[in-house]
């Protein structure tokens, strides 16, 4: 077909991927740390998405103009998506430190199921709307047919989102502690590194993340509920993965694969075996690189 | 009051300040988007604070008793649990019990409970098959439900086209699975870890969109009616005695995986699972051959999938890909975690406590599910190693003697 | 040993498998089954509620043949495994009729059950065509008219309305969704229209813009939608973002107040069909009324089709003497019923004779009838 129409897949594919890789982020982070798959990620995306609605709809009921709504909306949502992700490492997975990795792992599950009946029983289990907390910019109308402002704030945004994390953890202090922690934790703990509080500020780095990405994604969809947060927060998983999990390129790297060849894979062939084409994707690299894209092959040792 | 308890009083009080902060925008405030009104529950925001107030203690006074058992058991070696467990003198009339009361259950209970045990049951027999796979062999398995998924098609589709009947299909159920096994685990004999659990996961879900789109060959997500139940020498049976038929046919076959799973674990192959689990490396030193362990692992853990699915689809008497999602392959690997990874009695226990308790939980309605969450997380951190730990079989060396065993 | 244990035992319990007995009633046991809770709770919850209105009010007139009515409540999620379960615990519980199950999945795995028993259920909302012309079930019956007749209208409507030559049809790959997408793909086939694009989506996924983009380059005449409001909002909206004015027609599943709260002006001209309004009829307006009255909010979904279901069992068994099968049966083929769909009966397939759907478009907010 025409290269209007891929063009078009190409830039769905990448406002797929964008979102992907925001939640991705928060995967590998703390996959990286303490080696766990953190499966109430999604949920802490949900609580965040949860939160800029309700504050938002209560500032604009109290009159306040849109740009303040937006701005403590947003940080609302990521204030109390960090507090969450903070709460639910010092709950969940700081008592299990030296238990087996798989229980830790049924504790995330166990977290994640509670968490979303926490908010199904203390918000609703319809759908929601969400407000459209991102304006149709004037400058870009002539542009919005083939990709809408909501598409390019979330592709610019997490093109900043992921810029910063590079930044943090390449140079600055804090970024060194953590990288520190990842590769060994006692010697870390040697050299005067507080690991608990490394832990606990990679929780609160990856929440943050994740809260941007409910955030966008909710004004995106127009719509959330409390299950949102499972299928994508698998999704990221998977592009995390893909990527090379721990490594942080590696999850916006496979989040864009995975968005991409979705888009062009559904554009080109059909969306009923989307999945089944995305899962496929994972396992042709993991065949031909068992440790994703961009992932560090692990020497094992006796 | 001494100091212990003034700081533990400030340690609470702190927590449910805490919570109370946390749980605002969401326990507190409700907007309806409709009628543009809001609702601000201040009482929720109290109990919350009350209830984090106590919780926070108990969980501490938890968490410090934890601690000091754990001192404990490592001194002593086993719980008092496992420890019953291995004097034989209980644990067989234990066993016989038991049994005994497995077989008059349907006659006490009613049908309904009947029904609700042979679900548990079937998750049993998924338990102890993922065991072989995650608890023995190590290897980390989230798409275990397709083999179940296999299995239940099986039963379903050979019986509508061929007319095949339930003994005919149930052998064949656990060939498939293993064969299902075998074509997952070849491709990934060299992944390890989560990169494994993420494809397997990947290939459960690739099963289930199959067999939600290929219409011509799973009729869809309409799924298929009308399965029958087992045939017992021709008789026509009322639904009840249908019922108990099938409940006496999974009771027999988790007898059958225990005893299967049980020698297993003794032989050449359970030994070299446990040693692969352990080191891969050591273990490949050790002569074994790493892909072959692996593969049998996976194809010997489906067949009780495949099997357990042909009694699901018996069961149902409908299936259809709705039945056989991720949570499912979830629900599966808590039961063998929470029960005790490698452990046949924890596992047993893990599947009937997990598959009952949300059952029986009922009257709590709508409270069923996040009370679910919170015992998985509370079994986690209180007992990380499962209901009931794995005992490691020990050999010890003892001067001047032949070799002790105690196993 | 064990083993030895268990071959004495077993044959013995397998003797004592036909020595269930059954208890006699002196009440008439209607059982409700459907989601009452989950996520799906919304369309089983005001089931129950019609239940509890309707037998209310006939315990307070004497009951049905003299007896008081019982009321046996039981949750399936609307999952297929479960139902099986609660059918089983209605069938041991004792319940003569049964009301439910909601979800076409669910009433599926449940009727086997009912069918053994002898046991007649009636639901407010399995719209799945299935149950009915199969034939397998002659012991259900339904009160909503089913998604065969809900795609002929829509195919209907659109081929002499607004005249299409070629459509899209998308579903969301459910057992209702996918259903009601391919009887709309038989009856456009049939009338010679092109279908162009057949395909399911991943319900759940966060951004649906590549079909979207597919679907405009094809440039239909109309998109049919098979599933429920929540993806089908998240198309139009993204479809009416992308400038794509093509007309968009659902089921009922899409005919709910939320679709148009959520997908807000984009909803404006949406299809959607859905049973025929019956806010004229003064029992309807009536039941609407007690609704309110015993629980302080408006009736939510198949309200009006549990309630005349409800009427339906319980007048059935009146005129027919007795709690059997077949009696019932037989009285529900022949005997009317006033409910607030009018006077109704069922024909021989289960289907209720005279309730049928009508097809309304969004405007201004509010679905109206489309004349």
């Amino acid at each position: 077909m025409n290269p209007e129409y891929l063009t078009a897949l190409i830039l769905g594919g990448l406002t797929r991927g964008s979102i992907y890789a925001l939640i991705a982020l928060g995967y590998t982070m703390v996959y990286g740390i303490i080696q766990l798959i953190n499966f109430a990620h999604g949920e802490i995306y949900m609580i965040g998405a949860f939160t800029g609605l309700i504050v938002s709809t209560v500032l604009t009921m109290h009159g306040m103009p849109g740009f303040g709504v937006v701005f403590f909306a947003a940080a609302a949502a990521i204030i109390y998506a960090c507090c969450y992700g903070y709460t639910l490492e010092k709950i969940a997975y700081k008592p299990l430190r030296h238990a087996p990795r798989l229980s830790v792992l049924i504790s995330a599950i166990g977290m994640s199921l509670f968490f979303q009946n926490y908010v199904l029983l203390a918000q609703t289990s319809n759908f929601l709307p969400f407000p459209g907390l991102i304006p149709d910019f004037e400058f870009w109308k002539p542009y919005s047919h083939v990709m809408s402002a909501t598409e390019l704030v979330i592709i610019v945004t997490t093109a900043i989102v992921m810029v910063l994390l590079t930044l943090l953890i390449k140079f600055t202090r804090i970024g060194k502690a953590m990288r520190a922690t990842s590769q060994d934790k006692i010697m870390a703990s040697l050299l005067g590194i507080n690991v608990n509080q490394i832990i606990s500020i990679t929780f609160i780095v990856g929440s943050a993340t994740a809260a941007i990405g409910g955030l966008l994604i909710a004004s995106h969809t127009g719509q959330i509920n409390a299950y949102m947060g499972f299928l994508v927060g698998i999704k990221a998983f998977v592009a995390a993965v893909l990527g090379g999990i721990g490594s942080i390129p590696g999850a916006v790297l496979g989040a864009f694969v995975l968005g991409l060849s979705e888009s062009v894979f559904t554009g080109y062939v059909s969306s009923d075996y989307e999945d089944v084409f995305a899962f496929l994707i994972l396992v042709l690299i993991l065949i031909f690189r068992p440790s994703g894209i961009l992932g560090r092959d692990q020497t094992q040792k006796v | 009051m001494n100091m212990p308890v003034l700081n533990e009083i400030k340690k609470s009080l702190i927590a449910a300040i805490w919570f109370m902060f946390l749980t605002f925008p969401i326990m507190v405030i409700k907007v309806n988007t409709i009628t543009r009104t809001i609702d601000w529950r201040w009482k929720n925001m109290m109990y919350t604070g009350i209830g984090a107030f106590f919780l926070s203690a108990v969980w501490r006074y938890m968490l410090r008793r934890k601690e000091k058992n754990q001192n404990a058991l490592e001194k002593e070696g086993l719980s008092i649990v496992q420890k019953i467990l291995q004097v034989k003198t209980f644990s067989i009339p234990a066993t016989v019990l038991l049994l005994i009361f497995a077989i008059v259950f349907p006659h006490l209970f009613s049908m309904h409970q009947t029904n609700i045990m042979i679900s548990a049951l079937i998750y049993v027999m998924l338990g102890l098959g993922l065991n072989i796979v995650v608890g023995l062999a190590g290897l980390l398995d989230l798409g275990y439900v397709a083999f179940f998924a296999v299995g239940a098609y099986a039963y379903a589709l050979l019986n509508l086209h061929f007319g095949l009947g339930f003994w005919t299909v149930l052998p064949v159920g656990g060939f498939l699975g293993a064969v299902f096994g075998i074509l997952l685990g070849y491709p990934v004999l060299r992944l390890r870890g989560d990169y494994l659990a993420i494809v397997t996961l990947g290939f459960g879900e690739i099963i289930r969109i199959i067999l939600e789109n290929w219409n011509e060959f799973s009729f869809g997500p309409a799924g298929i009616a009308n399965i029958p139940k087992p045939e017992l020498f021709g008789l026509d049976l009322s639904l009840s005695a249908k019922t108990i038929y099938l409940y006496y046919i999974i009771v027999l076959l988790v007898i059958f995986t225990v005893f299967v799973i049980n020698r297993l674990t003794d032989s050449r192959i359970g030994r070299a699972w446990i040693a692969l689990k352990d080191d891969e490396i050591a273990c490949q030193a050790m002569g074994i051959d790493k892909a072959k362990t692996k593969l049998r692992a996976f194809a010997l853990g489906a067949t009780w999938a495949g099997m357990g699915g042909v009694v699901f689809a018996a069961k149902t008497a409908f299936i259809n890909p709705a039945s056989f999602t991720i949570w499912e392959s979830v629900i599966i690997l808590c039961t063998v975690v929470a029960g005790g990874m490698g452990s046949i009695v924890g596992v047993i226990c893990g599947a009937l406590l997990l598959i009952l308790l949300p059952e029986y939980l009922r009257d709590f309605g709508q409270f069923r599910m996040i009370t679910f969450g919170a015992v998985l997380v509370l079994m986690m951190v209180f007992r990380p190693g499962g209901m009931i730990e794995n005992v490691r079989r020990t050999y010890q060396f003892k001067t001047g003697e032949t070799n002790d065993i105690h196993s | 040993m064990r083993i030895f244990l268990f071959s004495l035992l077993f044959p013995a319990c397998v003797f004592l498998m036909f020595s269930c007995g059954e208890k006699p009633a002196d009440t008439i046991k209607l059982g409700v089954a459907g989601a009452h809770s989950g996520d799906l709770a919304s369309y089983g919850i005001p089931s129950v509620r019609a239940a509890q209105l309707v037998v209310k009010k006939i315990n307070a007139a004497g009951g049905v043949l003299g007896k008081q009515v019982e009321l046996l409540i039981e949750d399936d999620a609307c999952k297929p495994e479960i139902a099986g379960n609660t059918a089983t615990k209605l069938i041991s519980d004792g319940a003569d009729v049964v009301l439910g199950h909601i979800c076409s999945g669910a009433t599926k795995a449940a009727l086997g059950f009912y069918k053994d028993a002898g046991m007649v259920c009636m639901s407010p909302s399995a719209t799945n065509p299935d149950l009915t012309f199969s034939g397998e079930y002659p012991n259900f019956f339904r009160t909503i008219a089913n998604d065969a007749a809900q795609a002929r209208l829509q195919v209907d409507f659109a081929v002499n309305v607004l005249k299409v030559k070629k459509v899209a049809i998308l579903h969301d790959k459910g057992d209702y969704g996918k259903g009601a997408a391919e009887l709309a793909r038989g009856y456009f086939e049939d009338a010679g229209v092109q279908v162009i694009l057949f395909e399911g989506i991943t319900t759940g996924t966060v951004d649906y813009s590549a079909i979207v983009i597919k679907v405009n380059s094809l440039n239909p005449d109309a998109v049919i939608w098979g599933g429920y409001h929540p993806e089908a909002s998240k198309i139009v909206t993204l479809m009416r973002k992308k400038n794509m004015d093509t007309p968009f027609i659902g089921p009922d599943g899409v005919k709910d107040a939320t679709f148009i709260s959520v997908a807000g002006e984009y909803a404006e001209g949406v299809y959607a069909t859905g049973p025929v309004d019956i806010s004229t009829n003064p029992m309807a307006i009536l039941a609407g009324k007690e609704y309110q009255d015993a629980f302080g909010e408006e009736p939510g979904a198949f309200f009006d089709q549990a309630y005349a279901a409800t009427l339906c069992l319980l007048n059935a068994i009146e005129k027919a003497g007795s709690t059997d099968y077949s009696a019932i049966v037989k009285s529900l083929h022949t005997h009317l019923t006033d409910t607030p769909f009018g006077k109704i009966k069922f024909d021989e397939k289960g289907d209720a004779i005279g309730v049928e759907f009508a097809v309304y478009k969004v405007e201004n907010g509010v679905f109206t009838e489309h004349k």
